[in-house]
This record gives C-alpha cells, structure tokens and sequence, in this order.
C-alpha cells in the first residue's frame, strides 16, 4: 500500500514563497503570519498561540511599560580568560555575536516600570551565544541583584538560555555560585524577586536563579530542565515521555507557580507586585533606605 | 605503599613494573640468601626519581584520569581516616536517601564537624548501589538538611566535591534536579557556620557546585573541577567524545589552573604517584588543612564570615568595566 506514503520530492502543498521579512511561518503549525502582525501579538502566533523566541529588546518592549527602560551596565564586555580555541577562538565567536546582535553579552539589564510599578530586570538573550551564562552575564545579574537590594526595587529575572557558558571554564560555573550568593542577600532582605522563564531555560542557568524566584512564571511549552534531553536518552537508553521538560510538566512535578501567556505577562507580574510590594509601601521603603544610609 | 591496584594508568606502568621487579629482586634475595641490597637501593632510588620525572609533567588529561581513578581515596575514605565518632544520617526527609551523597556528624581531633561529600562505588555492585556518585535530587536536599542541622547546632561543614555529575534522568528532573542544586546555592552562601570545600577528585559542574560554596576551597593536587566533563565538552565542540583528551587541555580545569583563576584558595599536595598510592597519607595531609582553616574560620564573627564568603564568589570570573563604580574592581583577577 506504499501508494498511499508520501513520497519524497512530492508535496502536496504548493511552497508558498515568501517575500523577505514581510511575512513569517510558524514553526509550530506552520501558519503564515504577516510580520508586523505577530509583533503586534508579541511574537505569538494567533493561531496555535506558540510562542516565538524573541530577543532582548523585544522582550523588554512586550514587558515594560512603553519607553520606561533604562539600562544600566551596558558597557561591561567580556574577555576571553582561557584563551579558550575550538574550531574558532571564543574571542572571535565573542566578536561576531556582538556584531550579529548588537549586544555586548547575553543580559541586558535596566531599571523600568510595569504599570507604573518600579523594577530591576534582567533579560537574558539567547541569540547571544545560546543566552549563555559567562562571566559578564553573571556579573550582570549580581549587580542588578544588588541593585535591587540596595534601592529595595523587586527583582524580574528573564530567563533564556542553554546554560552556563562552556568557554569560561570554571569561571563560568562560578556565576552559578555568585548570583545565587547574592539572591541569598536579597532574600534575606525580604525584596520580591519574579522569575520568568521562557524558551529554553536550560542547565546552570535553571540550576541557579530561574529556580530561586519566590514565584516562577513560566511561558506555555518552554524548554525547561537541568540536564539536555540528548544527554539523558543517552544515559537512560529510553526515549522520553511526551511533553517533558516542558513549562506544564514543570508545573505538574510543582516547580513553576503559574503558567502565563506573553501577552498576558505584564498582567500578571503587575497583579503579583500589587499584593506583595503595594505601592502605598513605596514612602515607607523610602525610610527605610534612608535609615540604612 | 599498595601495590595492588584495580588499573593501572599507560603512564604509570614505567612506575609499577620497576617496583614489581624491586619486589622479584627482594623475594629473590630472601630465598637465596644473597645480598642484592646495593642493586635494590638502586631500582628504589630510580623508581622514585621515575616516579617524580613522570608526576612532573602530567597533562590535563592524565591528571583528569588520575582523579578518576578506580584506587583513589573516596569521602567516606577520607572521613575513615579524618573523622572519629562518625555518624551517617540518611534520608532527605521528603522522598529517600540517596547513596550517591553521604552526610553526617562527627569528630576531627576535639572539634564538632558535620561531613557531607559525593560517594562513589569501587566496584560494579557499589557503583550501581551509589549510582557512580551521580546524585539525584534528594542527595542534595539530604546535603541540605544536615548543613541546616550544623547551622542549628553550630558544627562547621565540611564537604568532600567528587563527582562525575549530577544524575540525568527523567526522575531527577521530575523531582527538581535544578531545584535543588540551586537551592543549595543559595543556602550554603548564608548558612551562618564555616564551611570548607575538599574537592578530592571529580568536579563537574553543577553536580559538585551543588555542595561546593563555601568559605574555603581546598584542591587535591590531581583532581579536575570544570562547567562540564572534558567529553561533553568535546562532545560538543567536535561531535566525538574521544576528542576529550584535546578538550582537556583547552579548558583549564587542572589544580594549578584553577588557583590562577582565583576559584580555588589552596592545592593540598598528594602522596608521590597520586592520592591512591597512599589513602592514609592523603588523608592526613588533607587533616592537617582542614583543621588549620576550621581554626582560622571559627575566629570570624558570623557577619565577616557571610560577607566573606558572598564577596569570594563575587569577584570570581572575568569582565572589563569601562566605568568602574567604586566597589567594583576595573578588572576581575
């Protein structure tokens, strides 16, 4: 009955050919949605509501009140502190991932406001070399840590990123280490910290501060784990049980609070701020800033 | 000296047949009666001057295979050779105990200690019993408690880090993998007693950070501490695992390595030929620091300490900052 297999080099949809940029496919059901249309969505697509990557800035845009980011550290770049080679030098992938993105590393960080609420965030990027966590990502996000603590801002944490950054060693583990370190202090001084984790939130990076948010916001379907799923078939010599590590699996073994559409996240994250640092606070967080100088 | 090792490094078979030809020689003159004394002062004198020729000069690689090998002391060897009085406390109290991660309360020369460390297996049937010293997420929750019950009775921590990772499988993900390591993270940077890190062979990565923050870090000499194993790594960069050798030498994960990038704080010297020539040894050597640092730490008050520790791992990594602020240094060593 092999007449009914489709075959190869056939298809039965006519490939439609798309005019660059004006139009995109949704990778999950392959829909063509027109570019400015699904920026409008937030990068989510209007009909199987996936939700594309997106990077930084876009984030920043969806999340934020309109104009109300301003970034802090911007300048601090990265080095190569192994000397670290491959097929290419890290030095080199290091330059042409600031060309390709625009960005020094993987973070962008700024004081901004949802709903007029005053915050810290930090938003990783995973063009930047997979969203990986090297030393300037970490040192990024201790700083907006302290930032936070010291202004007694709450904290949002964007995740997305394959995890702790290969071409600095040890170095990179550290930041695992540093910014939890630092969310310790935060912790201790009862300052909201929200994190939210998008596709993918992966290794180091869930192994440090995606996880230690007092809520954890994930996106619908994002990658999320500790281990690589490549890694772990290997290791296990099973294949994996549909919708693992996922955000709804995640939430099922009771690790994320809430799962929450992009478009409805600016939303969300007001309400929570709302009830746990309500504004009227804001006088008496400024005294107490004042007492502590 | 033990001469019956399960493996033999490529590397070290110079070493072992001299000293297997010492002891021919000795056995020999014993059962002849002949004096070949002079002859067996020499091949000792070689064998150790080979032995310091060869141990001069490790690679990467080899010293990544000494720490991995078979014969090697493991935590709950250094603890029978540290700790009196040791008592193992099992269970993290919400799933099960996890054999790949030993904590408990003890004794080292008078002063109170809580121990917990990876534990691997010699054999095939301990291997599979400790799960190779892969631990699973109840591991580290079983590491935390005991750390939370050191707090409480102000026993300061010690932690022996050797592990080839944490475990990945669908359970330890189902029951928070991430979670938990991070959690520890967070716990060991504020529990307010000293807390010493022994990194006695494997480091990889998150695995072993998960008990690895502390207030000093101390390195056994042939041991390797990286963000992943030397074959993910070459996994990875050139899709083939036996490339591991070569990624071993690009990711400076040695002793030495890691003192120049600032993770660790001191390399503690092993017996000639490696840690596994000599468990008892090693072990006294190791005693001998812990207990220096103990005493050094026990003398800062509890806020010095908690801001020590959170600036140690503050300044660890590697940036340029072209607008210092003035508690941030220009540039991280």
């Amino acid at each position: 009955m092999d007449w009914f297999k489709k075959k190869k080099g056939i298809s039965t949809i006519e490939k439609k050919a798309l005019p660059d940029g004006l139009w995109i496919k949704c990778e999950s059901c392959g829909e063509i949605i027109y570019r400015n249309q699904l920026k409008s969505r937030m990068h989510v697509c209007p009909k199987c509501n996936y939700h594309f990557r997106v990077n930084s800035w876009e984030y920043i845009s969806y999340l934020f009140d309109e104009k109300s980011f301003a970034e802090f550290n911007a300048d601090i770049q990265p080095g190569d502190p192994l000397k670290f080679k491959d097929k290419k030098r890290y030095s080199d992938r290091l330059k042409d991932a600031q060309k390709a993105t625009g960005l020094n590393d993987a973070v962008v960080t700024g004081i901004a406001t949802i709903n007029g609420q005053q915050v810290i965030a930090a938003v990783m990027d995973f063009t930047f070399i997979g969203g990986s966590m090297g030393s300037v990502v970490g040192e990024k996000i201790a700083r907006a840590i302290d930032k936070s603590r010291e202004e007694r801002v709450p904290l949002i944490i964007v995740s997305s990123s394959g995890g702790a950054r290969m071409m600095e060693g040890a170095l990179s583990l550290m930041q695992l280490a540093k910014t939890s370190a630092k969310l310790s202090q935060l912790s201790d001084e009862g300052i909201p910290f929200i994190s939210i984790l998008t596709d993918p939130t992966t290794g180091g990076t869930t192994a440090s501060f995606a996880m230690l948010g007092d809520i954890h916001i994930a996106e619908p379907d994002a990658l999320i784990g500790f281990a690589g799923q490549r890694v772990i078939k290997q290791t296990i010599g099973q294949d994996l049980p549909p919708g693992f590590q996922r955000a709804e699996f995640l939430k099922k073994h009771g690790f994320i609070d809430i799962i929450v559409n992009r478009r409805e996240m600016r939303e969300t994250v007001s309400k929570i701020l709302t009830i746990l640092w309500p504004q009227k606070s804001a006088a008496g967080e400024q005294k107490k800033k004042e007492n502590k100088e | 000296m033990r001469k019956n090792f399960k493996m033999i490094l490529e590397f070290e078979k110079p070493i072992i047949e001299l000293e297997k030809k010492i002891t021919e020689m000795e056995d020999y003159a014993r059962d002849t009666g002949l004096d070949l004394s002079e002859d067996i002062k020499r091949l000792s004198r070689k064998a150790q001057s080979l032995q310091k020729e060869i141990y001069s000069k490790l690679t990467p690689w080899q010293r990544v295979q000494l720490a991995r090998h078979p014969d090697r002391p493991y935590t709950l060897d250094y603890i029978k050779y540290i700790v009196t009085d040791f008592l193992e406390l099992h269970g993290d109290r919400y799933f099960a105990d996890d054999p790949a991660i030993i904590a408990g309360i003890g004794m080292i020369n008078g002063e109170r200690v809580a121990i917990v460390g990876h534990q691997k297996g010699r054999d095939v049937k301990e291997n599979l019993f400790r799960n190779f010293g892969m631990a699973h997420p109840e591991g580290y929750r079983k590491a935390r408690r005991v750390m939370n019950l050191a707090a409480k009775f102000d026993l300061p921590i010690i932690s022996f880090l050797d592990t080839p990772g944490a475990y990945p499988g669908i359970g330890a993900e189902e029951r928070g993998q991430a979670e938990a390591i991070a959690k520890n993270l967070l716990e060991m940077s504020h529990l307010p007693v000293p807390i010493i890190i022994a990194i006695i062979g494997e480091g990889a990565s998150g695995g072993a950070l998960g008990i690895g923050v502390g207030d000093v870090i101390l390195m056994m000499e042939n041991c390797w501490y990286s963000v992943i194993s030397p074959e993910g790594c070459a996994a990875i960069l050139w899709r083939d695992n036996a490339k591991a050798p070569q990624a071993a030498e690009v990711m400076k994960l040695t002793a030495s390595d890691l003192l120049e990038l600032n993770i660790i704080d001191k390399i503690i010297k092993e017996p000639q030929g490696g840690a596994h020539w000599d468990h008892e040894q090693s072990a006294s050597i190791l005693k001998k620091h812990l207990l220096e640092e103990i005493h050094v730490l026990k003398q800062l008050d509890v806020k010095e300490l908690l801001q020590k520790r959170v600036e140690k791992f503050s300044q660890m990594g590697y940036w340029v900052d072209p607008e210092p602020k003035k508690r941030s240094k220009r540039k991280s060593k």
